[in-house]
């Protein structure tokens, strides 16, 4: 038997190092990665509070961050790429300009 | 005893990856310390009963998710990041402010949220119970999810293909 704020905690940690990187990084794709960090922390608490009330739903909607963070990494990454074409640069501090 | 243990290996070996995805300066060891991190979420899951979860999270997250970031950063070429000067308010600020608030959560999560403890597979969710719900008491959700998933497909496809060149 294991308390289940174990892995509460652990969830948390896992949010708190995705956004800490998304403040720290410098590079668009390191800063999208610690986006889906959070999001497998914030998984974990759904998995965790599931087994506590014996209710599947909790495991249901881990599906629908799934496909969440799969469509955001798609429409993200392609942004990047159009992104980079432009600006020939990855580094989030020289991408502050909204027009060419 | 035997949860615990495989509970701590398995969330030692995801705290460290999470850690060294902010250290690595070179995204693709970042994006490989990702997969790390998410491969050892699934045991986490597994422990926890969620067997077709911890299936998808490596088949979806590690599998299709990661070959898409690794892809992007090859195609990319990208290099080793450039640091730059944070602010000092920040570091000033930021760090204790981050300490005291992770405490206080850490404590009461840890003594006051009225959680018990779960047994090692509490509440097994096989692809049977799991594929009822979604396709019963989630079915206007799924659709959906499923119109969001094709105007993401659209929407990466307009994004990234090259401008075409006006004529005239």
């Amino acid at each position: 038997m294991v308390p289940l704020s174990y892995y509460l905690i652990l969830g948390g940690i896992l949010f708190a190092c995705g956004v800490t990187g998304f403040l720290i990084k410098r590079n668009i794709i390191t800063i999208f990665m610690s986006i889906e960090l959070m999001l497998n922390g914030v998984n974990l608490s759904f998995v965790a509070f599931a087994a506590q009330w014996h209710a599947l739903q909790g495991q249901v909607f881990v599906f629908f961050v799934m496909v969440v963070a799969a469509a955001e990494a798609a429409v993200g990454l392609a942004i990047i790429i159009s992104v980079f074409r432009t600006r020939e640069t990855l580094n989030v501090d020289q991408v502050n300009l909204l027009k060419l | 005893m035997f949860h615990l243990i495989i509970f701590s290996v398995f969330g030692l070996v995801c705290v460290a990856g999470a850690v060294n995805l902010l250290v690595q300066r070179h995204p693709i060891n970042s994006a490989l310390s990702l997969v790390v991190v998410m491969g050892s979420l699934a045991v986490e899951y597994l422990l926890l009963g969620a067997e077709f979860v911890a299936a998808v999270q490596v088949i979806v997250y590690a599998g299709a998710i990661m070959v898409l970031f690794v892809f992007v950063i090859m195609l990319l070429n990208a290099g080793e990041e450039e640091r730059t000067q944070g602010s000092r308010v920040a570091l000033l600020l930021g760090i204790p402010g981050m300490l005291v608030g992770s405490i206080l959560i850490a404590w009461v999560v840890l003594y006051h949220s009225g959680t018990g403890a779960v047994a090692i597979g509490a509440l097994p969710g096989p692809p049977k119970t799991l594929g009822w719900l979604l396709f019963h008491d989630f079915l206007l959700p799924f659709e959906v999810t499923s119109i969001l998933v094709l105007i993401a497909i659209m929407g990466a496809v307009v994004l990234a293909a090259r401008p075409e060149k006006r004529e005239g």
